[in-house]
């Protein structure tokens, strides 16, 4: 293992506040903070929720921002080519609605519930995210 | 739409946003790290985001089921664990292993690196395919 306390402890802090959002849009306007499923909704028809639904996902881009701005170290190594990149995109599109959630909504929100739907999700989706990478070494 | 209902949305992703920037989680290096369980270097911190994150958001969603009635919180999970949940779950991951990237991230990335525009991309006529596909199967 190559990671070191530091880079450890700022995850499970990182996800702290991850956890405490998700309770908040839990609490406070009754809503999943599921990020594919905002995402999909912002494509036409709009309804009544889709404001909310839009303030939320700015807010990611600018939540980080802020902790740019606080002085925040934010490092973005992108190895994938664009190719790659448009079929992962694709995928994650597809996949995403077919089983109704990604990483936040299922991974985190889902298993936080003790949603069987999102427990099953999310073993799966590891796992066939680790076979992927384990594949694309031998490749 | 209630004003506070607009701020507490926003003010929301403001947090989610600033813990997946302290997470690490927005570099899609990090994310392969985890996944590549194989590579002899494996790199814990999504278990580290995971492990911060599921218990508290499960003690506010269960404080919330406490002091606020049901009509104004999600409906509690339903359990169907079908063809649409397997099949998109695995091709999800198969996504998500190919590059590291997953879509709250992307939505941050973006604004920092455009290279991640193909990925933004394909994600919406994705979502859209898979919104066809799910109406019909």
């Amino acid at each position: 293992m190559i990671v070191n306390l530091m880079d450890w402890f700022l995850s499970v802090i990182g996800g702290v506040f991850i956890g405490i959002s998700s309770g908040l849009l839990f609490m406070a306007n009754g809503r999943i903070a599921g990020i594919s499923g905002m995402v999909s909704s912002l494509i036409v028809p709009w309804n009544a929720d889709t404001l909310e639904k839009a303030l939320f996902l700015l807010g990611l881009p600018l939540g980080a921002m802020f902790y740019v701005l606080l002085g925040g170290d934010l490092p973005i190594t992108l190895m994938a080519s664009p190719v790659t990149l448009l079929v992962a995109g694709f995928l994650v599109g597809i996949g995403t609605r077919l089983s109704n959630g990604c990483t936040s909504g299922h991974g985190v929100c889902g298993i936080a519930r003790l949603s069987p739907n999102s427990i099953v999700a999310t073993g799966l989706f590891i796992l066939s995210a680790i076979l992927t990478v384990a594949l694309g070494r031998l490749l | 739409m209630r004003p506070n209902k607009l701020m507490s949305a926003l003010g929301a992703g403001l947090v989610f946003g600033f813990g997946l920037a302290i997470s690490g989680m927005v570099n899609p290096s990090t994310v392969l790290g985890f996944l590549d369980v194989f590579g002899g270097a494996w790199n814990p911190r999504l278990a580290g985001v995971m492990g911060g994150a599921v218990p508290v958001a499960a003690l506010i969603f269960y404080y919330a089921r406490s002091i606020k009635p049901a009509k104004d919180l999600p409906s509690p999970p339903i359990t169907c664990i079908d063809r649409k949940l397997v099949v998109g779950s695995i091709l999800f991951g198969i996504g998500w292993g190919l590059a590291g990237v997953c879509p709250g991230p992307t939505l941050i990335a973006i604004f920092f690196d455009w290279h991640f525009l193909p990925f933004l991309a394909a994600l919406l006529v994705g979502m859209m395919a898979g919104t066809q596909l799910r109406n019909q199967i």
